[in-house]
């Protein structure tokens, strides 16, 4: 590894790392033995954290930073002023098994502008793939980031090699995406997923490898007026539809070399939390769009309270709720119980009835959910969900996320 | 009271026999003294009653067990074995009493047990070190809170089992020579363990990685407590990173909106659209780099004839000898179909011959390589070349021969013997008879001869409707 190496792998990280995605979960347990390298555990392992908050699991880089398309919330646009630069197959496989010998990373997220056209683009990273699992034996993760311009075969191979294949919608409406990226198509992103999901699942069917730990794709938050609820439908239709692993929410992020019709200030940064709050509850919670955005106003979810809570405050109705009585669906609406509280109250209360006291070793959002349930010894004092001031009884002063 | 001191460490052995023979003699938690770090196992206990019967445990019991005994709690085993002695007792279901104090507490140290192996896989780095045996070493230095040196082991063999590396850590090491894994006495942290060049580039990536505008070290630490940072390389960087963040992002934020400094590359975008394959050949090329979609196949099988032809012929995939020569219908079934084409009065040379799948699926059988029929999704796969072909060659009749070229033509399952004759495909006039593969294996000479006149005749009245 010389200067020139270190040079490029700081230009082509910095021009990825717009890109929330980083799992390295869903691979099926496997080892490269004597011959080969590395192993995938099935839960992904996040191997250090940046000051951002964000963890560093996959080398996550750019084949290159040239490329012909022209979408403006891009920092690698053709007509932006950064720097370029681009590594040869074999140099992103040195990189990768290098690192991943000094146990700095699951393995390698690769993505990749535009270069000469998507087939030729989509072919190198194919290479890589395919280099590091036939000639190396590699064994670690590897995340190959999908061209949906490219031919469908071409998708089709990078799926022999890859454990997981995204494509990112990026906008969460044809409008935006119009807008923004005029040379790219909502169809084509859109057919591309479908085929995707087709393969993975006739894979499954006949028992061979295709993208085994599924699709994911990421939309970027705050860049174009779109609605919480927009993104959200858009969301729930790419779960349903696509079979969607993960959908990442990236809250547009200032970049250098910005375009001018980008937003001078970026949305804060709650919003995607609060929207990844949101996802939670629609996979895990069921939860409906249409429910989750009731929460909130116009469209757009409460910042100052996460989703569960601002839908139990505006459902007052429907609470308390006896943690001994009722049912799995409707615990899991309380705010501040989650899933695994959930399932421990389940367990717990075959054996006993539960109490405050109980309830405090089973969860640690106890406060939160204090108002909203009944136990044994405890029901909240005078209808504690009338109280008009329930909402500032509830929630913590805090703005520490925001950086104005 | 009875006193039991168990080794130094994680003393599964020690503790699963004590409990062996605590549970034989019906003693109870409150009679026993747990004491950790005398070299003899029992104490004031004789070692004449070290083979105790086994206990019947639950299975979620022996797996709390085994991970607790890790902690680096005093108590853990006199909390454990009070577990033990309650679930003996009548409480069988104990573990799934997530409100019990005692469950509650064993619980936090299973989670803190299993979070510093978790930090331990995800942490620790190895240094690259000349082998004087030729080749590199790895070493690592890292510092658990618990003693869990020899439950990450199997973590890292497998990971690395190619590699010759070492741990060092204060509860003890690990050296793995790619063949044997040998546990040694703790170890003191090393000089120095000179970092190379990845190392460096490590940094760079790791510094370049890092928004700036989302600066939340509060996050960051959460996930990867200080308590780390001194065996991790990177981390030296974090707080330039963090100092030099405000200034960064404000710069963002004042520049003027960037006025592209490079010409509009025209041409290269007009070129970017063209990218589908432009002739037959150029196709050609295209399938002979792909990969086969089921490994084994030697090379991908292109199609063979003149474009133009009137009529394709269109067979399931490459057999054994196909896939050796590369060229389709040169094995037994294709000597067939050349010899009722003659039979038709069709000159081969004038059709155009291809597969519905390109690459040759087997199974091993000695030296046999046994014929494997392909799968609905590996047809669909290949599809897309298939109908490309097709429009290269433009022919007037598309000839399905057997299921797999029906399906992959039609996009539906067919059943040839059924619907055997003309039929529309996507695009194009087909008909569809029988894989002259299917002629080979039926077995009497009667029904053959029959079967390969009615295959015959089918190849007349296809020739008749082109």
């Amino acid at each position: 590894m010389d200067d020139a190496l270190i040079e490029k792998l700081g230009i082509l990280a910095d021009a990825a790392k717009y890109d929330a995605s980083c799992a390295s979960s869903g691979a099926k347990p496997r080892s490269g033995g004597k011959e080969g390298l590395g192993s995938t555990t099935g839960a992904g392992i996040c191997h250090a954290y940046t000051p951002d908050g964000r963890c560093v699991s996959l080398l996550k880089i750019l084949l290159t930073n040239h490329c012909l398309f022209d979408c403006v919330y891009c920092i690698n646009r053709r007509s932006s002023n950064v720097r370029r630069a681009r590594f040869t197959v074999a140099e992103v496989v040195e990189l990768t098994l290098g690192f991943y010998k000094r146990n700095c990373i699951e393995g390698l997220f690769l993505s990749s502008g535009i270069i000469r056209s998507p087939d030729h683009t989509m072919e190198q990273m194919m290479l890589v793939a395919r280099t590091l699992r036939r000639d190396h034996g590699f064994a670690g993760y590897i995340h190959l980031k999908t061209i949906p311009e490219a031919s469908p075969w071409l998708i089709e191979q990078a799926g022999l090699w890859a454990d997981r294949l995204s494509i990112n919608l990026e906008l969460p409406t044809d409008h935006s995406l119009k807008a923004f990226a005029p040379e790219k198509n909502g169809g084509t992103i859109k057919a591309v997923m479908g085929q995707v999901n087709e393969r993975i699942v006739e894979a499954k069917e006949e028992r061979r490898r295709f993208s085994p730990a599924g699709q994911s794709t990421q939309l970027i938050v705050g860049a174009d007026d779109a609605t919480d609820r927009s993104v959200l439908e858009t969301s729930g239709t790419l779960y349903q539809r696509y079979g969607l692993r993960r959908v990442y929410y990236s809250a547009f992020s200032p970049i250098p070399e910005a375009s001018s019709v980008l937003p001078v200030k970026p949305p804060p940064l709650q919003r995607e939390n609060r929207l990844y709050q949101a996802d939670w509850l629609l996979r895990y919670y069921g939860f409906t769009v249409e429910e989750i955005a009731s929460g909130g106003e116009g469209g757009m979810l409460d910042l100052g309270i996460d989703p569960k809570l601002a839908w139990a405050l505006k459902n007052r109705e429907r609470f308390p709720v006896d943690v001994n009585r009722a049912d799995r669906e409707m615990l899991l609406r309380v705010p501040g119980l989650g899933a695994r509280a959930v399932d421990k109250i389940l367990s717990a209360r075959r054996h006993t009835r539960l109490r405050m006291e109980d309830l405090g070793r089973l969860s640690n959002g106890l406060r939160r959910a204090r108002p909203f349930l009944i136990a044994a010894d405890y029901h909240p004092a005078g209808g504690l969900t009338d109280r008009l001031d329930l909402r500032q009884r509830l929630v913590t002063p805090s703005s520490q996320l925001s950086l104005f | 009271m009875r006193t039991i001191t168990l080794r130094e460490g994680a003393d599964l052995d020690g503790f699963r026999r004590a409990v062996r023979r605590l549970a034989a003699a019906r003693t109870a938690p409150e009679a026993v003294l747990w004491s950790v770090g005398a070299p003899s196992l029992f104490g004031d206990e004789a070692p004449a009653f070290e083979n105790g019967a086994p206990v019947l445990l639950p299975q979620a019991v022996g797996r709390l067990i085994e991970t607790v005994v890790c902690h680096s709690d005093p108590e853990r085993y006199a909390l454990l074995h009070r577990l033990v002695w309650r679930v003996l007792n009548g409480e069988r279901a104990l573990l799934d009493q997530h409100a019990d104090p005692l469950v509650h507490r064993l619980e936090r140290l299973d989670k803190a047990v299993r979070r510093d192996i978790h930090k331990m896989h995800a942490f620790l780095r190895f240094r690259a070190l000349p082998d004087p045996a030729g080749g590199e070493r790895y070493v690592a230095w890292f510092e658990p809170d618990h003693h869990i040196v020899e439950a990450v082991a199997p973590f890292f063999v497998e990971r690395f089992e190619s590699m010759v590396w070492t741990i060092l850590t204060p509860k003890g090491s690990l050296h793995w020579d790619r063949h044997r894994l040998m546990t040694g006495p703790p170890a003191e942290r090393p000089d120095s363990l000179a970092d190379d060049r990845f190392a460096e580039g490590w940094l760079r990536y790791y510094e370049s990685t890092f928004n700036p505008a989302r600066v939340n070290p509060t996050a960051m630490r959460a996930e990867m407590p200080r308590k780390f940072w001194a065996n991790m390389p990177e981390t030296a960087a974090i707080p330039a990173m963090v100092r030099a963040a405000p200034a960064r992002v404000q710069a963002m934020l004042e520049a003027e909106a960037a006025i592209p400094r490079r010409r509009m590359p025209e041409k290269a975008v007009a070129a970017m659209a063209r990218q589908a394959p432009d002739s037959l050949a150029d196709l050609n090329r295209l399938i002979q780099r792909s990969e086969p979609l089921v490994p084994g196949a030697t090379q991908a099988v292109p199609g063979e004839g003149p474009e133009g032809a009137a009529i394709a012929i269109v067979g399931e995939q490459p057999g054994d000898q196909e896939d050796r020569e590369g060229r389709p219908f040169v094995g037994p079934a294709g000597q067939l179909l050349t010899a009722a084409l003659e039979e038709a009065g069709i000159d081969r040379g004038g059709l155009y011959l291809t597969n519905a799948v390109k690459h040759f699926k087997f199974v091993q059988r000695g030296k046999r390589r046994i014929h494997q029929s392909p799968t609905a999704g590996e047809v669909k796969h290949y599809r897309w070349w298939l109908m490309t072909e097709l429009g290269f060659v433009r022919p007037r009749l598309v000839v399905a021969l057997g299921a797999t070229a029906a399906l992959a033509l039609s996009g539906r399952p067919v059943s040839v013997l059924r619907e055997r004759g003309p039929m529309a495909f996507d695009g194009w006039d087909g008909f569809v008879t029988v894989h002259p593969s299917y002629l080979l294996r039926l077995p009497g000479e009667e029904e053959r001869r029959r079967a390969q006149a009615e295959f015959v005749a089918d190849l007349r009245r296809a020739a008749a409707l082109a």
